[in-house]
């Protein structure tokens, strides 16, 4: 019983942190490349208007991913479930997940918006997915090394 | 530009301070009280009485003629006055609960006409995140895109009534948030938090849209002060609201270390 406790509590960690991840990767996004640079908007196959609005509502959902994602951490810290190493891997992956997705689906796939609207795209979009790819994968490296870390510190237990 | 409004100044001075010596009034009132229940059981929380007293300098500040008379002029005043009054000031009002403090201080008699308002159903109904977000968010799309604006530079009672539209509707949204008075029901937890993401997506868009689209138009402002006017309307509207949300997953923190953590709390 004492393992499947660690084992949600290691969970929680993990999406707490991932949920500030992916809020933080929206940010900067959202603030670099839609409002300083002004390169593109969340939703550009549409009218100007329209891709003011997907901007505003992924400005806030990214506030509140981030207020949220923090004050979950801090709730499983005060009952003193918190998992560090888990939070660090789950806040990697959701930075890596957002920008990979954001790169993947909604350019290409979706092609809601480009990075930049410029003759020769592959460069940017190269280097935007090889980022998110390089960020998540020091999640998983991240996520594999809690885990060992986990396992022997419950075999010193059993 | 010239300013269509000549405004008789002389003659206005006077009533122009009603508006501050209601406020300082009602900060009086809130320290009288705060020391008149002192010393009872339970007493007050003192962490109240700072929000309150920093949520009426910020109402003070927002009504002092000065910058009454820039707003009236200015867009950017307009947007400073906006802020303070529709936003920041309601934040650290609902946090100083004036009503609790009320309810505490009141006699019987009234008190009980008080808490049969909080528990009746056309209470409950005004002051869900819903109807709250609507007159918050719905009064400022209805001022900034028709022609409300303008037709309040020229009309003294409605610019009165749009400033105490701004403090209500503000007041009331907040309170729908992070009110600390006890209600039998309040709505659940994640429609608040879903109507804080509409609201901030809602101001985020329309300030942008006027940024972008010159609103309100036919106004007697240039554009570039429209545009600064967007711009402390999207980035101070954002950090308000930025800390509304931060107080409200802090009392769902605070609540959750009540029930895991049984220990005796007062309300």
């Amino acid at each position: 019983m004492n393992q499947d406790l660690g084992k949600s509590a290691g969970q929680n960690s993990m999406w707490g942190a991932f949920l500030v991840g992916v809020g933080m990767m929206a940010a900067v996004d959202e603030i670099i490349f839609h409002q300083v640079l002004a390169w593109h908007h969340f939703y550009d196959r549409s009218t100007l208007k329209v891709g003011m609005l997907t901007d505003g509502l992924l400005h806030s959902a990214e506030l509140i991913a981030i207020v949220a994602g923090f004050f979950r951490l801090l709730d499983l810290r005060r009952t003193g479930s918190l998992s560090k190493p888990r939070a660090w891997a789950g806040f990697f992956l959701g930075l890596g997940s957002f920008q990979l997705f954001d790169g993947i689906v909604d350019h290409k796939v979706l092609r809601l918006h480009q990075v930049r609207y410029v003759e020769n795209l592959l460069p940017y979009d190269i280097v935007w997915n090889a980022a998110g790819l390089v960020i998540l994968l020091i999640g998983f490296y991240l996520l594999k090394k809690a885990k060992k870390k986990e396992a022997t510190s419950s075999n010193l237990y059993t | 530009m010239q300013h269509p409004v000549h405004h008789n100044a002389q003659a206005t001075a006077l009533s122009e301070w009603v508006p501050l010596l209601l406020v300082v009034t009602v900060a009086i009132l809130y320290l009288y009280t705060v020391l008149k229940i002192g010393s009872e059981k339970g007493g007050w929380n003192h962490w109240r009485t700072v929000s309150f007293l920093i949520g009426i300098t910020m109402l003070c500040i927002a009504l002092v003629p000065t910058l009454m008379r820039w707003a009236h002029q200015d867009l950017r005043g307009h947007m400073v006055q906006h802020l303070l009054i529709g936003m920041y000031a309601p934040l650290f009002l609902v946090l100083g609960a004036p009503i609790t403090l009320a309810l505490k201080a009141l006699p019987v008699r009234v008190s009980r006409i008080i808490t049969a308002i909080l528990r009746s159903n056309w209470f409950y109904f005004l002051s869900h995140p819903v109807t709250a977000f609507l007159l918050n968010i719905g009064g400022m799309y209805l001022l900034y895109l028709t022609p409300l604006y303008v037709e309040s530079l020229t009309k003294p009672y409605l610019h009165y009534i749009v400033h105490v539209h701004f403090l209500v509707a503000g007041y009331l949204f907040t309170w729908s948030m992070i009110g600390q008075e006890p209600v039998p029901k309040r709505p659940a937890f994640h429609v608040r938090v879903f109507m804080l993401f509409i609201s901030i997506a809602a101001h985020a868009f329309l300030s942008k849209f006027m940024y972008a689209f010159l609103y309100p138009l036919h106004s007697p402002h240039s554009n570039g002060q429209i545009q600064e006017a967007a711009k402390l309307m999207y980035y101070w509207g954002d950090l308000s609201e930025l800390l509304l949300a931060i107080v409200l997953f802090g009392m769902w923190y605070k609540k959750r270390g009540i029930s895991t953590n049984p220990s005796p709390s007062t309300y």
